[in-house]
């Protein structure tokens, strides 16, 4: 388990790095918290000449109270994101999601952004971020950009973030008062989600006022699932309303089949998981 | 003798150094001027090899050679098998480089050795080697059909066929009547699934090649007997190999190989006269360190309309993989003698097929054999009771062996020397608090719950202590199953205890100095256990098949008797009283009927100093013992899991597990506790979670810890363990052995479960492992068969 040899830059501030990543030409991986390229560099399935390291940006570590939003830090733990007050109060979806990151090793060392612009399609984070419909600030040689979350990730391990640029923080809209859970369903408690679901439901009386869910797994990319959002807007606060519109949660999904269930039983899976979420979201 | 130490829960010494990373792992240790390996393997299941060109590797920098199978071919031999079953057993020579073709993916082809690891590593890429790619045969039901062959110059993928017939055995009734004339009739085919036993340490050798001998540190459960064979395989004289099993972390039948590993490093030793150490990758080790289970198992099992059992006849299919591991042709037959469990019935025949496969080899797996045997005992037991409309505890009570009956001759021609089936299960049913949980799964499934309730129940019984060594020559292995122990007295009468055992996990310097303590009335911290170093423990068999305390540990209190009687003598003549009259307990010699007393230490120094001795007495009290046990243990024990099966998502949960074990008389409970909750975790494993999975072309898809799920402590739930002690008959102490008990009983106990909560929704069976998209499409099956009753 070792990797070929390659350079390795620790840039100290967004601007160093992106000046080396401005050297390093094509052959170049970004390590963020290492938990994912670090494995795939020891199996030699990546071996890139040069490793920028963004651990010693303080910058980019951090959660951020911005006005009608929280701006997090690209660099800030699982940990962090887990236990951090601000995100507790306002997205608690992501706090949810995070805890359930892997194993406490992994969620010290792993960061949000990091997973993020991973984009593995059994990641945690990308759902819930798609569904809080947050925005990806990303910097590159020409400038800052900003991207929404529903245009981020484009496809397996694929995501808006070009070649030369690094994600730097996202912003996450506050939602204050929504009732937040995450279903994650595996095998054993360290494995990849087969499939999960993030949801959000703001509560109105007996009423369910909006919703907003997102799907781990059930495609390349996370996806929205927009049918059950739909079915539960102004649907009474009853299990079985929320059933039936669970039942939408596959529609226009296209899971893969591998050791751990095929497309069939992930479609299946997403319905059922994404009743539990909602009812779990809205305190049922 | 007082107890004192014998049935203490003391906690181990062997672990101070270990939880604080003051290990003597294989990989920790580096000579001067060490040298690193780093192997090419096949990535293709059945090849040939056209050419290898190993040129850009060798000049790579830091590369000091690199060597092919060619290279080698006349100094590398065939790794061994040591249990041809059968006079006609038929095995491909095992090259530890693959010559001209390769039958598996992993296998070796070419070692890299390099002044540094990464040096190494990195030459593996610049190997270029060309294979023709041949077809591969992967599933034993293929292959018993000989259509396509693992070894084409074999001839055949049949191994061997090996029978046991209890009529002509003469340990009961032949089969035909017993099937023909059945009332009841249970056919059933079982699965076993192939795994990989997982072991923490990677497997590792460091060869020394420097001085007279050679010298050979590996990660192995077995260092005599790989002493021996390397030997042997490499052409070295056996009096110039020494081996060191230093700190070993975990085996589990795994590291009980002659692996090509270990005969490469020999190789490369040779080769560059210089130290050199190999360690394996997670990766290589899931690929290439040997497998275990994988069996088809056809059981048929007739009984008559009141549920006894009349007779039981098993054909298994048993894939060795692609070359015949040193043991792996036997594991089956340790199940043979097994399947008949804890049960009395006239009529058992036993065949069993071993194939070869374009797969990984196998071997043995923590229980080997009997694990498999076991399973389809008790899946079948159920699957009677569900026939028969009987409630499965019931059933089993009316078969099994009463605690009156022992010694029990057994249809498998086993005599069973003790055992007390009633009273295990009784303490089983009530911490289990059996009957209101039937009551709950009644409930439950009169309300159509979401979430159905199991009870799943496994008896067991096993053969431990491997093993009489007039048995192991009738089955046709070629050593026996003593094993030694020297008890050293050192001048201050503390004790070296020298073992032929070899520990990786066990505690054996914590329960043999137990024993010891209590023998010779010495201070527990005042014994030092040694062993796993050829040169220091010269004779032993080492540790596998829950041997080492009723085999090893009886050498142990043999060679302590014997220190005893030699200083009866000498305390006799230090208190001027005839040897009779002395008595021994406590560690004080005293004369019979008067005050007068002398210590254990006393006596030792005493012998040490040698300025007064007995005549013709030597001056040492040092003994030694080989024993060789005159009948197998049978540990014996009840399990019940009540198992929740959420029928939406057909996720199994343990909700409760409960086991009492027989595992006779406990010198350390801790240490049980240990082994106990570690087999369970195994066992359960082979339920619910793991398995080898290949693809079409013979590759493992499973060959990470990603997808090769190997249950960690929040996926198993709390232990209710329990034990009842009937002891051994067959040696001093009483001791059965428990090294595989939890991981044989609790993978039947799971999968019943798992049935008995979802059989009246319509399901008939599940294959292992039962993970949640099989046990949801077995339910979708039954639902669209319009199974429900």
């Amino acid at each position: 388990m070792i990797p070929s040899a390659f350079d390795y830059a620790a840039p100290a501030t967004v601007a160093e790095a992106l000046a080396a990543l401005a050297d390093a030409g094509d052959d170049v991986k970004v390590l963020a918290g290492g938990q994912s390229l670090i494995p795939v560099m020891k199996l030699r399935l990546a071996d890139p000449a040069m490793v920028v390291d963004l651990g010693r940006i303080g910058e980019l570590s951090g959660v951020r109270d911005d006005g009608d939003a929280l701006l997090i830090g690209a660099m800030t733990t699982h940990h962090q994101v887990a236990t951090d007050p601000l995100i507790a109060e306002h997205v608690p979806l992501l706090a949810k999601a995070a805890a359930t990151v892997a194993d406490p090793q992994v969620r010290h060392r792993g960061t949000f952004g990091g997973a993020l612009v991973h984009a593995d399609p059994a990641g945690d984070m990308p759902a819930p971020v798609l569904a809080a419909e947050a925005t990806f600030i990303l910097a590159g040689p020409d400038g800052e950009r900003q991207v929404a979350a529903a245009d981020f990730f484009q496809g397996y391990f694929t995501t808006a973030v070009d070649d030369g640029e690094i994600l730097t923080g996202i912003r996450v809209p506050k939602y204050t008062g929504w009732g937040a859970h995450y279903e994650k369903f595996t095998r054993v408690a360290q494995q990849w989600s087969i499939v999960a679901v993030a949801a959000m439901v703001r509560v109105e009386g007996g009423t369910i006022a909006e919703a907003r869910i997102g799907l781990t797994n059930m495609a390349s990319t996370p996806v929205r699932a927009t049918a059950v959002e739909q079915a539960l807007a102004g649907a009474p606060l009853t299990k079985e309303a929320i059933a039936a519109a669970s039942s939408h949660a596959a529609e226009g999904t296209e899971p893969a089949s591998d050791l751990n269930g095929d497309a069939a039983y992930r479609r299946h899976l997403a319905e059922v998981l994404t009743k539990r979420a909602v009812i779990a979201a809205a305190g049922l | 003798m007082t107890v004192t130490e014998v049935g203490k829960a003391r906690l181990r010494k062997e672990d101070a150094h270990l939880i604080t990373g003051r290990t003597r792992y294989t990989d920790n240790l580096t000579l001067p001027g060490t040298l690193h390996l780093a192997l090419v393997r096949s990535p293709f299941a059945h090849a040939k090899i056209t050419s290898i060109d190993t040129s850009e590797a060798k000049s790579s920098p830091g590369v000091v050679a690199v060597l092919t199978g060619a290279d080698v071919a006349d100094k590398q031999g065939s790794l061994p098998n040591v249990w041809p079953i059968t006079a006609e057993q038929k095995a491909p020579a095992h090259p530890a480089i693959a010559v001209d073709t390769v039958a598996f993916a992993g296998e070796v082809v070419a070692c890299i050795v390099a002044r540094t690891a990464a040096a190494a590593r990195d030459a593996v890429e610049l190997v270029d080697v060309s294979y023709e790619e041949l077809p591969v045969v992967l599933d034993l039901e293929e292959a018993v059909k000989d259509e396509v062959l693992a070894h084409p110059d074999l001839g055949t993928n049949i191994s061997a066929t090996w029978v046991y017939d209890s009529g002509t055995a003469g340990s009961g009734k032949p089969i035909a009547e017993a099937l023909e004339g059945a009332e009841v009739l249970i056919e059933r085919t079982y699965y076993q699934q192939r795994l990989i036993p997982a072991f923490m340490e990677p497997r590792s050798v460091l060869v020394d090649p420097t001085g007279e001998q050679l010298t050979v540190w590996s990660a192995t459960q077995i260092p005599h007997i790989l002493r021996l064979l390397l030997a042997l395989t490499l052409g070295i004289p056996e009096s110039k190999v020494r081996v060191i099993a230093p700190d070993v972390g975990g085996g589990f039948g795994g590291k009980l190989q002659v692996t090509p590993e270990e005969a490469i490093t020999v190789l490369a030793a040779r080769h560059t006269g210089k130290p050199c150490k190999y360690t394996e990758t997670r990766s290589e080790s899931l690929m290439a360190a040997h497998h275990g289970r994988a069996q088809v198992q056809k059981v048929k099992l007739a009984a008559t309309k009141d549920g006894i059992v009349t007779g039981l006849d098993i054909h298994l299919l048993a894939d060795m993989g692609a070359y015949l591991g040193l043991v792996a042709s036997g594991v089956p037959i340790l199940g043979a003698f097994m399947y008949n469990s804890i049960y009395k019935f006239p009529a058992y025949r036993f065949e069993c097929t071993n194939l070869f496969t374009n797969k990984a080899w196998t071997d043995a797996y923590r229980g080997a054999g009997r694990p498999e045997a076991t399973f389809a005992i008790e899946r079948t037991m159920d699957e009677l009771a569900v026939e028969l409309n009987m409630d499965p505890l019931e059933l089993r009570k009316k078969n099994w062996i009463t605690h009156e009956e022992f010694p029990f001759a057994t249809v498998a021609g086993l005599e069973y020397d003790s055992g007390n089936y009633e009273a295990a299960t009784a303490k089983a049913e009530e911490l289990f608090g059996y009957d209101e949980l039937r009551a709950e799964q009644a409930r439950r499934r009169e309300a159509n719950d979401p979430v159905q309730l199991g009870i799943g129940i496994s008896t067991y019984t096993e053969m431990c202590g491997l093993a009489p060594s007039r048995v192991l020559g009738a089955l046709r292995y070629v050593a026996g199953g003593w094993d030694h122990a020297q008890v050293r007295v050192l001048p201050t009468g503390n004790i070296e205890v020298v073992t032929g055992t070899s520990a990786h996990g066990q505690g054996h310097e914590t329960a043999w100095s137990q024993l010891v303590a209590d023998k010779l009335g010495v201070a527990f911290e005042n014994i030092e256990v040694l062993h796993g170093d050829t040169h220091i423990s010269q004779r032993g068999m080492d540790t596998y098949g829950s041997r080492s305390l009723v085999v090893g540990g009886m050498a142990v209190l043999a060679a302590a008797d014997k220190v005893i009687a030699k200083a009866k003598v000498m305390a006799a003549h230090m208190m001027e009283a005839s040897e009779e009259d002395i008595e021994f307990a406590e560690g004080k010699f005293s004369v019979k009927g008067t005050e007068q007393s002398t210590s254990f230490g006393d006596v030792a120094f005493a012998t040490f100093a040698g300025h007064d001795l007995p005549e013709g007495f030597e001056p040492n009290l040092d003994s030694e013992a080989t024993v060789d046990p005159d009948n197998f243990s049978f540990p014996h024990g009840t399990h019940f899991a009540a198992i929740e099966v959420d029928t939406e998502t057909g996720e199994v949960s343990i909700r409760k597990y409960v086991c009492v074990d027989d595992v006779g008389v406990v010198v350390n409970p801790l240490i049980v506790e240990g082994q106990v909750h570690g087999g369970l975790a195994q066992g359960i494993a082979q339920a619910l979670y793991e398995e080898a999975v290949h693809d079409e072309t013979g590759t493992l898809v499973t060959g990470s810890f990603v997808d090769y799920l190997v249950p960690s402590a929040p996926d198993l739930p709390h232990f209710t363990t329990a034990r009842t002690e009937t002891p051994a008959t067959t040696n001093q102490l009483g001791a059965k052995g428990v090294g595989e008990a939890g991981t044989i009983a609790s993978t039947p106990a799971i999968v019943n479960g798992v049935l008995d909560a979802v059989r009246h929704l319509g399901v008939k069976d599940i294959n292992m492992p039962c993970s949640p998209s099989r046990v949801w499409a077995a339910l979708e099956e039954a639902k669209t068969a319009g199974g429900v009753q």
